[in-house]
């Protein structure tokens, strides 16, 4: 069976200055995604997470472009699709989740209107039909009395529901994939802890797909199955969340660990000390190397290959190594770490 | 709403009031009105006859008063020089000012808004640079200049168009391209960077992200949103065109309001000019509460607010 989404060796760039710099902000990504699955991304701001997603809709903001690698969507690859063609995917197949509630709703249109366009374009619902359909997908993302609300504009409606209705929104052309693109950076505590929930229980309920991108370990623990780790436009580790919680190979990995904030702390992933790199200038070798607690000679000189740790954990590292095979009964303690990284949260 | 309203209006009647003590004053500086309009050689006893009657003998905060009073009562006073009431003569000039002013706005909004739309929809190409070289011509190039230009060319060495005076459409043309011109210029930039700022929100990108059709992310996501500084921009235009298109009107023997206010001042006719100037604020203030409840009407940030 062929994989919901697989991304290889996606590489996307923005030139300006007539070619002279050249942002590399994705750099060679793989992934896959299967029917379901919450794959979840971390990584420090700047290191190319936002392109990758906009990227994988083919809406990188003017200079970006995709330079390399393929989309695969359902066996469909999407990097030769025209934008006409783009435009039945988007919104239908995947839907977006923006980090600014408000931001996001278009302060002139009711919110009837705006949650009824994808299932009126995508699902060519008209009439009592699409306005049945607003009423339950209000109803879903628990907006109370829906019917009266639905007449209503952003500006009458709270931070948290304002984000439920981006929710409703992505949900309303009935997708395979979400990606939601830090959600939740701008809601409090408690709204986050319940947008979450809720996001979770959606996603139990119409078996949707997620790429959650985050600056929050916690919320990994607590959402994701898989995770990758981006650093400087390159996923520098991936594998399973108990894998990677538990016993995680590359040394960003190890540091972002350390500096994890509890579930719903405004404070950012920035506790490893120095910089990310300019990604237009990158460093010679591991582009990690000039932080690197644990860096080699060769560190600053060659850049590591991709070692596959075990199955599909992998890690760029020139100190990770292939795991035994015997090493299995690892799983039983990881379990108990993520249940740890969770409670910190709750 | 109501409130908005009433809000709105109180604002109003304070700008008209100091619109009223400004023009009050100034058109008292440019010297005695009655030496301009007295029969040369009159003598010192009809001079003062004739202030006496105007009322100029008076000090200036009763004349004021008088001149705000009979403003309330509706009266702007009686013209020295015509000898007839100024919103008579008002309103005898505002039709040809109205038909000017409308044939100009409507040249403005057909070049300036669609202009705007395609320089900042196609930003930085061709459109955009013919669009940037329309926006700086409009802008640097005087109308009553181009005013000029147009009637050689087309009316001295073509022979096409009337060179002057009130008629049919044919003498509409060059008159409301000329008046209108400099605002299509400042429409098509205020429309294009209202466009690119809200083209870089949000929302567009989440429109866009929903898999709608361009034209329905463009053309209603984006230009609704980009319509309302639009919006007052042109309606203040208007009401600027229709009573201070002076050159134009002068240049083009248009028998406007624009015209009336250029004797008015070259004839020290204090009551024709006072009455002029604050028979336009009201326009001015009537205009811009109707593009507020306008803005109330597509903006319910407006419209619902308590
Ligand atoms: N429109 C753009 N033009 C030029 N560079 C951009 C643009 N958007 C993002 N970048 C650059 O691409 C890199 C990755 O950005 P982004 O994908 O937004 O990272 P993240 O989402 O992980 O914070 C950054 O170095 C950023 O400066
Ligand atoms: S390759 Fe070297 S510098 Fe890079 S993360 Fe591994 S040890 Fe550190
Ligand atoms: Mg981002």
């Amino acid at each position: 069976m062929t994989a919901l989404l697989e991304v290889r060796d996606l590489q996307a760039h923005y030139v300006s200055f007539g070619g002279e710099r050249v942002v590399k902000a994705v750099e060679g990504v793989s992934f896959t995604l299967e029917e379901g699955e919450t794959l979840g991304v971390v990584g420090e701001s700047g290191c190319g997470k936002t392109t990758t997603c906009q990227a994988i809709v083919n809406l990188l903001p003017p200079p970006g472009r995709i330079v390399g690698g393929s989309i695969a969507f359902a066996g469909e690859e999407l990097t030769r699709k025209s934008q006409r063609e783009m435009r039945h995917i988007r919104g239908a197949q995947i839907a977006m989740i923006l980090q600014d509630p408000m931001a996001s709703l278009n302060p002139l249109f009711s919110i009837y209107r705006q949650v009824s366009e994808p299932a009126y374009y995508h699902r060519a619902l008209r009439g009592r039909g699409l306005r049945e359909r607003v009423r339950e997908l209000l109803n879903a993302v628990r907006i109370p009395s829906p019917a009266m609300r639905m007449r209503e504009y952003p500006h009458q409606m709270s931070g948290g529901m304002r984000q439920r209705i981006v929710g409703a929104i992505a949900l309303a052309g009935g997708p395979r994939l979400i990606i939601a693109d830090e959600p939740t950076t701008n809601l409090d505590v408690t709204i986050q802890a319940q947008y979450l929930d809720l996001l979770k229980e959606l996603q139990d309920k119409t078996g949707v797909a997620i790429i959650f991108i985050t600056h929050n370990l916690g919320i990994v623990a607590r959402m994701c199955d898989k995770l990758a780790v981006m650093y400087a436009g390159k996923i520098v580790e991936a594998g399973t969340v108990r894998e990677l919680f538990n016993a995680p190979r590359h040394p960003y990995t190890k540091a972002l660990l350390g500096s994890m904030p509890k579930l719903g702390s405004k404070e950012k992933l920035l506790a490893i000390p120095g910089h990310p790199p300019d990604l237009a200038t990158l460093p010679p070798g591991c582009a990690f190397h000039p932080r690197c607690p644990e860096a080699l000679p060769t560190c600053a000189t060659a850049e590591p290959p991709e070692i596959q740790v075990i199955g599909s954990w992998s890690a760029r590292c020139w100190r990770a190594e292939p795991q035994e095979i015997s090493a299995t009964d690892a799983t039983t303690d990881s379990a108990k770490d993520i249940h740890a990284a969770a409670a910190v949260g709750d | 709403m109501t409130q908005f309203i009433i809000r709105r209006t109180f604002y109003a009647l304070i700008s008209l009031f100091i619109l009223s003590v400004t023009i009050f004053a100034i058109v008292r500086l440019t010297g005695d009105p009655v030496t301009m309009l007295a029969e040369p050689g009159a003598r010192a006893e009809d001079l003062d006859r004739l202030r006496a009657e105007w009322g100029l003998d008076r000090s200036w905060p009763v004349q004021y008063l008088t001149f705000a009073k009979n403003v309330f009562t509706g009266d702007l006073g009686k013209s020295f020089n015509y000898q007839m009431p100024v919103s008579t003569l008002y309103f005898q000039r505002l039709p040809a000012s109205l038909q000017l002013a409308l044939a100009a706005t409507f040249i403005s909004f057909i070049i300036g808004i669609p202009a705007g739309l395609i320089s900042a929809v196609k930003v930085n190409s061709a459109w955009d640079n013919a669009g940037k070289v329309v926006a700086l011509f409009g802008l640097a190039v005087p109308g009553f200049w181009l005013g000029l230009v147009m009637i050689l060319i087309f009316s001295v060495w073509l022979g096409w168009l009337p060179t002057s005076g009130q008629g049919g459409i044919l003498h509409l043309i060059m008159p409301s391209v000329a008046l209108g011109w400099y605002f299509a210029a400042s429409l098509l930039r205020l429309t294009r960077s209202s466009m690119l700022e809200v083209m870089r929100s949000e929302y567009i990108k989440l429109a866009r992200l929903k898999g709608l059709p361009g034209y329905v992310v463009i053309a209603v996501h984006a230009f609704k949103n980009a319509l309302i500084p639009v919006l007052t921009l042109a309606g203040i235009n208007l009401v600027v065109m229709i009573n201070a298109g002076v050159i134009i009107e002068v240049i083009f023997a248009w028998p406007g309001i624009g015209r009336l206010l250029y004797e008015g001042i070259f004839q020290r006719d204090f009551p024709l000019v006072q009455g002029v100037v604050i028979q336009a604020g009201i326009m001015i203030v009537l205009i811009n509460l109707t593009i507020d409840i306008l803005y109330a009407y597509i903006d319910p940030r407006i419209r619902l607010a308590k």
